[in-house]
């Protein structure tokens, strides 16, 4: 069985190991996690034709340095315009390349964009926690973020035809976010709402895989906050006592007590995560029905995507 | 404003928010407990998940196999069958020893009441506790039940660094923290009952939402052993 074996020689912060996710265990407390841009994720996986469950790489602005000490393997990076760097020669962003050993793959943030995917021809040999490898941010668990001089090894290494992965509309960051207001939009004033709806908000320095706060106009709820604890979906635009929005992300707590003005479309949240600090937006409110028809729609074409990226099986 | 419950709130394209009330209620609480057991024992197409908690259920869905109308339509249908009981909960033990060097609150917590340690300790143990809801990290369970005489505001600042284990107080609510976080409710004891599992296990979760629960108390030599096992 051929294996690789790479070791970490840089790791920026929030740079972890994912899966597509810890599913059906919110009710105890545990969010889904998995990739903050799914869409990115499962380009990376189907362009290398591995299982969508399979593990990788989660890279933030921070940077990714991998040398590999033994064996070869293939790889794709999906997501965002980060710099891929192997052995001195520069790669597109989005791309298929084989490290071998005594090679060096360098991730570094490039002109747009703050999550990207490394995926391999071949199975991260990474303990899960509740069978799954995501990485809990804020606790650790699961795959765990990457630290310097770890050591990573991969089993059943494949090596494939170096190529470039065309990079799908929906990868873009978005400017404009379409929502559904709610579940708790009541708390707030007509004119709160509009606000909310009118107004360019930009993504603060307060960004992780917890969730981003938001600059811009405040949001003061029209009631005292005395709501009791209720779940909460990723997506959720909560607004704190201070009136600030927070849009909560991949690793958010499954319950809490603050209203939630609106909630982003499942399938946007991958192109909103690309945006970076500073970067703005506008809120726009779709319908629970338009929302469904969206959704639907983007998942019809990004199957289709995924479908020809796939390589032709034998 | 009054509402006819249950209300249910669309989330996003994939969820409806399900309501049976605005304050904890045992009664209230039933009801969320009686559609979360039907969801477990029915099939409605699309369902994914359901996170029950005080008085709400949220119910994830799949945009692709269903939408919003249907699943209401569904979950009405589950609300209204005689049928579904809510899921008996199940009695679980958690021991704690109280001893002050494993309370570091207690000494404040008798400075807010006025009541001697073993009045709180007796009182603490004294209460009919339930499962509400999970929340804030991996594995805490909110159990509200704290007696009266002991119910105290939360502190002002969360205070960093809280073993995983402690048994914390604030207001009605109890829970037993299961990793090392910043927590800012008051600190009476501590557990070497396992409520979250780090490894695979068949049952990471010592508890479900509805379950009754009972504090028992240990000596630190009891802790001690139980810690290590």
């Amino acid at each position: 069985m051929s294996t690789a074996q790479l070791t970490v020689t840089q790791a920026g912060p929030h740079v972890t190991f994912q899966d597509a996710g810890r599913f059906g265990k919110m009710r105890f407390g545990v969010p889904t996690s998995g990739p903050m841009d799914r869409a990115s994720f499962a380009a990376a996986q189907a362009v290398l034709g591995n299982p969508d469950e399979a593990g990788a790489i989660e890279i933030s602005p921070g940077g990714l340095t991998l040398a590999c000490d033994a064996g070869e393997v293939s790889l794709a990076v999906a997501g965002g315009g980060f710099q891929v760097t192997l052995d001195g020669v520069r790669h597109g962003a989005w791309t298929v390349l084989t490290l071998r050993a005594g090679q060096v793959l360098t991730i570094r943030p490039g002109f747009w964009g703050c999550w990207t995917y490394l995926s391999f021809a071949g199975r991260l040999q990474v303990a899960p926690w509740l069978d799954s490898i995501s990485t809990h941010g804020p606790t650790g668990l699961g795959g765990g973020l990457l630290t310097e001089g770890q050591a990573i090894t991969l089993e059943e290494t494949r090596v494939v035809a170096p190529r470039a992965i065309p990079l799908p509309l929906w990868a873009r960051p978005l400017s404009e976010v379409p929502v559904v207001l709610g579940p708790q939009d009541r708390f707030f004033a007509p004119e709160t709402i509009a606000t909310f709806l009118g107004a360019t908000y930009a993504l603060s320095d307060a960004y992780d895989r917890m969730g981003v706060r938001l600059n811009g106009p405040a949001l003061p709820p029209n009631a005292a906050l005395d709501m009791p604890s209720e779940p909460i979906a990723r997506g959720s635009v909560q607004v704190s006592g201070d009136a600030v929005p927070t849009v909560l992300l991949a690793d958010h707590q499954s319950t809490g007590g603050y209203p939630k003005i609106a909630t982003v479309l499942s399938t946007s949240l991958d192109s909103f995560v690309q945006l970076r600090s500073r970067q703005r937006l506008r809120f726009q409110a779709v319908s629970p029905a338009q929302a469904i028809a969206l959704v639907r729609s983007r998942r019809l074409a990004m199957g289709r995507y995924l479908e020809a990226l796939r390589p032709n099986p034998g | 404003m009054s509402f006819a419950y249950p209300v249910f709130r669309p989330v996003a394209d994939h969820g409806l928010l399900v309501e049976f009330g605005d304050r904890i209620d045992n009664g209230v609480h039933d009801q969320v407990l009686r559609l979360d057991a039907g969801l477990s024992a029915e099939s409605v197409p699309g369902f994914l998940e359901a996170v029950p908690a005080y008085v709400n259920i949220l119910v994830r869905f799949d945009p692709v196999l269903t939408d919003h109308a249907t699943v209401e339509a569904a979950l009405r249908r589950l609300i209204a069958a005689p049928a579904v009981a809510r899921r008996p909960g199940q009695p679980r033990e958690v021991r704690v020893c109280y001893e002050a060097a494993l309370a570091p609150d207690m000494a404040a917590v008798v400075a807010a009441t006025g009541l001697e340690a073993e009045a709180i300790i007796a009182a603490h143990l004294a209460g009919d506790y339930r499962v509400y809801m999970y929340g804030f990290a991996p594995g805490y369970a909110y159990l509200a039940g704290v007696p009266e005489a002991i119910r105290l505001p939360r502190k002002t600042a969360p205070v960093r660094g809280t073993a995983a284990g402690s048994v914390v107080i604030a207001g009605p609510q109890c829970l037993v923290t299961t990793m090392i976080m910043p927590n800012g409710w008051w600190n009476i004891g501590r557990s070497p009952t396992r409520i979250l599992d780090g490894g695979d296990s068949d049952r990471p979760f010592l508890f479900d939402v509805g379950d009754s629960v009972r504090f028992t108390r240990i000596t630190r030599e009891q802790f001690e052993a139980e810690s290590r096992a």
